[in-house]
């Protein structure tokens, strides 16, 4: 076993072949931050009277939720026989709405640890996750995680792993995130077992950019894996996509706080500050070069990763639009995945159509548009995108139902996924019954040990990105575990059904659903405006119709009294406060034609009763 | 007056008033409004300041209060002297509660004349007094009107038992012919309180308390929609299943029937909730509160408003009294009224009235929403042809949606 590190090898001066880039990967909730802070701990980068459970997760809202969203690099040293080694650690998110955070991160490795919780096993993100390693061709070292836990169960688990990723059950490693049991040891495997980086020192600079992060203090934080040569302070560099140059101001490591350094050369991973202010010009992806001696082909970047799900995004008071458009742009700089343009709705007034990877990113985004930038949102109901032919051949895309062609369609097509489920082979017929109700096509199931199988399903995104996995959950007692990505696309019976308040049509509550399930949505809709939407002078009914045709109808009476016929008394201060908060509450009423809608109305008509707060914990 | 008391500034102990107060004061009415905080019984749905003897926890606090409202009394003089006002008679006085009848007739007169001692009272002024049907006797009710009571007004509420026993009143409805012919006797005006919308309260029972009430041919009748109050015994019940919810189409009907069968014996609304047979027999002290006028509230939670200032007493009687035994102003806050506030007042109370609101009381967005007003059928239009805005039947159902529109964004 190694002790920590006497001398930690200087960035900029540290030979490649002490390097070791390493993410640590795994299913949602497995431990892999809290393996990392074993890490932080043991490697010595964070004093023990610092050290706070998981470390890394410093956002509010990762550590409210107990999730890392973004992943974090962090260089820590540590000694094998007598050589300091310089470990790149990259603590990477498990929820599947997250797995582009993974990709980049790998592409800034030479391995990666996967880690299984010892008292769960193998579960789909462990798959898909471990297959996007193997993609990136990553040295793997497998871990069982969590084995103080008395449900731990390694010997059956180690042969799972070993099943899987080929090897023998003694190479499975075992610790304890918690207690650190073990974590020395896994140090020791990273420097023997992972490949140091390779790269041509004197070749001109290409550095990779895996993550690009605003900060409020330092502008656009770029993070950044060098390939060949060398960075330096005060040098010009240059985005080899967009040719922008920039100085580079500081250059460093975190460590994981950031540490100004004199440069980063070949292996090395670190930041780069320019002083830019918008993310755009630091693209997660992009190579970064010298402008002097500037390399003549890029690395190749990454995909942007696809939204899938879109919602309308609108301020609650409509002069702050412009403050939204800002925060988008913001937020935008440490979110890659992150799309919108401006669109209006007769409803909402200004606002955005804004693409995600899934419905915790969604949530995730708008919670944090809402404290970080001080917000106050309604979002639309989610809804994919769909492929429409008109009659004449033309295709159009449509990411909001309210553009829906209304004229004579040919087909529409909607967006396909290959959904894995690994769940206890008891709740097979579950599962299926789930699947077939969610217009699920079986592709195959297999067993993964005697008791655990793997099914695949080639569905409808738009059956699984709502409530899918809380139903999938409540099926299987917790036990079942869901991946999924995107597959093609098919043609399918899809309506658009419309809500209208008074004859008006509100264009927020447009939806596109399979033909089956229109009578349902429109029953659901029209039931909860009646409780929402408070009695008017008039009578107000509420239909949903596809086109023409009315599908479902409901009556909001005519209101008869609205005067407080008591004795008051002297009281007037009491009467006077109450009108003026009536009042208040009238500026928050959107007109929907002569109709008065609470903006709660609208909030509450749009949440879905589903909550991915729970789906982001198992 | 409603037990919860609003939030305001702090009052002066010494109870002075900003000078602002003096300012058109002679045209001013100036009214005393005399709190009597003590029930006998807590009815379920009442959230006023009023307390029974075991709440009070010892009934002495019961015989020394009208020494107390006394001490008030000469306060408020003080303070009015003091701050430069000029001399004024009482025009009304009104005694409320609680159940003022409570304490001996010869309390009421004693704090009665105190006040007339210190202020003087106009020829022709009303002194009125609340009264529960079971809490007066004929002498009782002539040692009033031998005081200088001029009118009564009787808890009656319902005419049906079942409808009173959800109320938890205590007398019952025979007795309510009984308290009116005394009243008369003593050369009283009598007015009736009624309340509809009771749980378990059908259209027929309320035409019965209606007609009931009508037949004993009151000067003034009020008719209050029954409000389920937070906090009160009959809200717990309501949470609870206990008993059915209020339903507010329920009560317009009702309200439409009070109006009908109210005006077809004679009465005449002078204010939503308010019907008299004459208009000298509206009742004036109410009025002066939705007209602006000044008055002086004594008694534990009472409010007062003097020329754009309200203030308001602490709520239980121990502080109050302690408050006045040291000397001190017994207000728990107050509030001074800007220009804006009065104007929006003026307009949430009088429109609420029979005479109506000047239509030059509203800015250009109220008047703006007049015509679409009357459009609705909410607003009179042959008296806003004169320049009044005067609600109909629906617009007094509405009042409070009508004040909204008309009031500056
Ligand atoms: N008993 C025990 N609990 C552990 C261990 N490691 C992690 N946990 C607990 O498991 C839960 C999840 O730990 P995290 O470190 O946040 O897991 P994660 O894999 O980073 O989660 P995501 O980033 O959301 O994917 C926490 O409640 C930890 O305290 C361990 O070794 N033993
Ligand atoms: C101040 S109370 C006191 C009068 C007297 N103690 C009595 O109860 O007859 C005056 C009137 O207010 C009305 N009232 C009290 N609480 C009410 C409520 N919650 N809803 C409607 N009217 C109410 C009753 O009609 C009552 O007669
Ligand atoms: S008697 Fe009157 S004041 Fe007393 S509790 Fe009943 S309603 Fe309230
Ligand atoms: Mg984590």
């Amino acid at each position: 076993m190694s002790p920590m590190a006497r001398t930690a090898p200087v960035p900029a001066a540290t030979d490649p072949a002490i390097i070791r880039n390493f993410c640590i990967i795994a299913h949602i909730d497995h431990g892999k931050s809290t393996l990392a802070d074993r890490m932080l701990q043991f490697t010595g980068v964070v004093q023990a009277r610092d050290m706070k459970a998981q470390y890394l997760d410093r956002m509010d809202i990762e550590r409210e939720r107990g999730i890392t969203i973004k992943s974090q690099a962090v260089r820590m040293p540590w000694e094998v026989d007598n050589t300091a080694y310089a470990l790149n650690m990259i603590d990477t998110p498990g929820h599947v709405d997250f797995t582009y955070e993974v990709s980049r991160s790998l592409a800034a490795c030479e391995g990666a640890v996967l880690l299984v919780d010892a008292a769960q096993g193998i579960e789909a993100q462990t798959l898909a996750n471990l297959y996007l390693a193997m993609e990136n061709d990553l040295t793997i070292i497998p871990v069982l995680n969590k084995i103080d836990l008395p449900a731990a169960q390694p010997e059956k688990y180690a042969e799972e792993l070993a099943n899987l990723i080929g090897g023998d059950p003694d190479e499975v490693m075992r610790v304890s995130g918690k207690t650190g049991i073990g974590v020395e040891s896994l140090l020791d495997r990273i420097v023997r077992d992972i490949p140091a980086p390779v790269g041509q020192a004197d070749a001109p600079a290409r550095a990779m950019i895996f993550d690009s992060v605003y900060d409020t203090y330092r502008g656009v934080v770029t993070y950044v894996r060098v390939v060949d040569g060398h960075l330096s302070p005060r040098e010009r560099i240059q985005m080899m996509s967009t040719k922008a140059s920039h100085e580079l101001l500081e250059i460093g490591v975190s460590s994981p706080e950031p540490v100004p350094t004199k440069g980063l050369g070949v292996g090395e991973v670190g930041y780069l500050i320019t002083g830019v202010k918008d993310v755009r010009q630091s693209k997660v992806g992009d190579t970064v070069t010298n402008q002097a001696k500037p390399a003549s082909e890029s690395l190749g970047g990454y995909q942007d990763p696809k939204p899938m799900v879109f919602s309308g995004l609108y301020p609650l008071d409509g002069t702050d639009y412009p403050n939204l458009r800002e925060a988008l742009d913001k937020l935008k700089l440490n979110d890659a995945a992150l799309v919108y343009e401006p669109e209006t709705s007769a409803a909402l007034g200004f606002g955005f159509r804004v693409g995600f990877l899934g419905l915790l990113h969604l949530e995730i985004v708008r919670e944090r548009l809402e404290r970080e930038f001080n917000l106050d949102l309604i979002s639309t109901a989610p809804n994919v995108v769909y492929e429409v032919t008109l009659e004449d051949k033309s295709v159009r895309t449509v990411t909001n139902p309210s553009e829906f062609p209304s004229g004579k369609i040919n087909e529409v097509r909607e967006p396909m996924v290959a959904a894995t489920i690994l769940a206890p082979n008891e709740f097979v017929g579950a599962i299926m019954e789930l699947c077939q109700g969610r217009r699920g096509q079986m592709r195959g199931m297999d067993y993964l040990s005697e008791d655990r199988v793997e099914m695949r399903y080639w569905i409808p995104l738009a059956e699984i990105v709502f409530d899918f996995f809380d139903q999938l959950k409540s099926k299987t007692r917790g036990y079942a575990s869901l991946d999924w990505k995107a597959e093609g696309e098919q043609v399918a019976d899809l309506v658009k059904v419309d809500i209208l308040l008074q004859g008006e049509q509100v264009d927020a509550f447009s939806a596109i659903t399979h033909r089956d399930k229109a009578y349902a949505y429109g029953v659901m809709m029209t039931s909860k405006l009646r409780e929402l939407i408070p009695r008017q002078q008039f009578e107000v009914p509420i239909q949903a119709a596809i086109g023409s045709r009315i599908i479902a109808r409901e009556n909001i009476r005519a209101i008869r009294k609205d005067v407080l016929a008591k004795c008051y008394g002297g009281d007037i201060t009491r009467k006077r406060k109450l009108l003026e908060k009536q009042k208040e509450g009238k500026k928050r009423m959107k007109m929907v034609g002569r109709v008065e809608v609470p903006q709660e109305a609208f909030i509450a008509a749009l949440t879905t009763d589903d909550s991915s707060k729970d789906k982001a914990k198992k | 007056m409603p037990s919860v008391l609003p939030i305001g500034a702090p009052a002066p102990l010494d109870g002075s008033l900003p000078v602002q107060v003096i300012e058109g004061a002679t045209s001013r009415t100036f009214s005393l409004y005399v709190h009597i905080p003590f029930c006998a019984v807590r009815c379920g749905y009442c959230d006023f300041n009023t307390y029974t003897a075991t709440e009070l926890g010892g009934g002495a606090s019961q015989d020394a209060y009208a020494a107390t409202a006394v001490s008030e009394v000469e306060f408020a003089a003080r303070a009015m002297d003091a701050a430069g006002l000029p001399s004024r008679t009482l025009s009304t006085v009104f005694f409320g509660g609680g159940t003022p009848t409570l304490l001996p007739a010869g309390d009421l007169a004693r704090i009665l004349a105190a006040a007339v001692e210190q202020w003087g009272i106009a020829d022709g002024a009303e002194v009125t007094t609340e009264a529960n049907p079971d809490s007066v006797t004929p002498e009782s009710l002539q040692v009033l009107a031998e005081a200088g009571f001029t009118r009564v007004s009787f808890g009656m509420q319902s005419a049906v038992p079942h409808v009173l026993k959800v109320l938890d009143r205590t007398h019952t409805p025979s007795r309510v012919p009984l308290v009116v012919q005394w009243a008369r006797d003593a050369g009283l005006s009598v007015s009736l309180d009624l309340i509809y919308g009771t749980p378990g309260e059908s259209m027929d029972d309320w035409r019965r308390s209606l007609e009931t009430a009508l037949s004993y041919n009151p000067d003034h009748i009020s008719a209050y929609a029954l409000i389920v109050e937070e906090g009160t015994k009959l809200a717990a019940q309501i949470r609870r299943g206990e008993v059915p919810g209020i339903d507010d189409d329920d009560h317009a009907a009702k309200y439409e029937l009070a109006d009908e069968l109210i005006s077809a014996a004679g009465l005449t609304w002078y204010e939503v909730s308010n019907w008299s047979r004459t208009p000298e027999q509206a009742c004036r002290h109410n009025l002066a509160y939705w007209q602006g006028g000044d008055w002086w509230g004594i008694g534990p939670g009472a409010h007062s408003h003097i020329g754009g200032v309200r203030w308001w007493n602490v709520k239980h009687p121990t502080a109050y009294a302690s408050r006045l035994a040291a000397g001190h102003s017994p207000a728990a806050g107050r509030e001074t009224l800007d220009a804006g506030t009065r104007a929006m007042e003026r307009i949430m109370l009088e429109v609420r009235l029979g005479s109506g609101l000047d239509v030059d009381a509203l800015d250009k967005v109220g008047r703006h929403a007049m015509a679409g007003l009357i459009a609705e059928g909410l607003v009179e239009p042959a008296a806003a042809f004169r320049g009044k805005l005067v609600l109909t039947l629906k617009g007094r159902l509405l009042a409070d949606a009508v004040v909204r529109r008309v009031l500056p964004d």
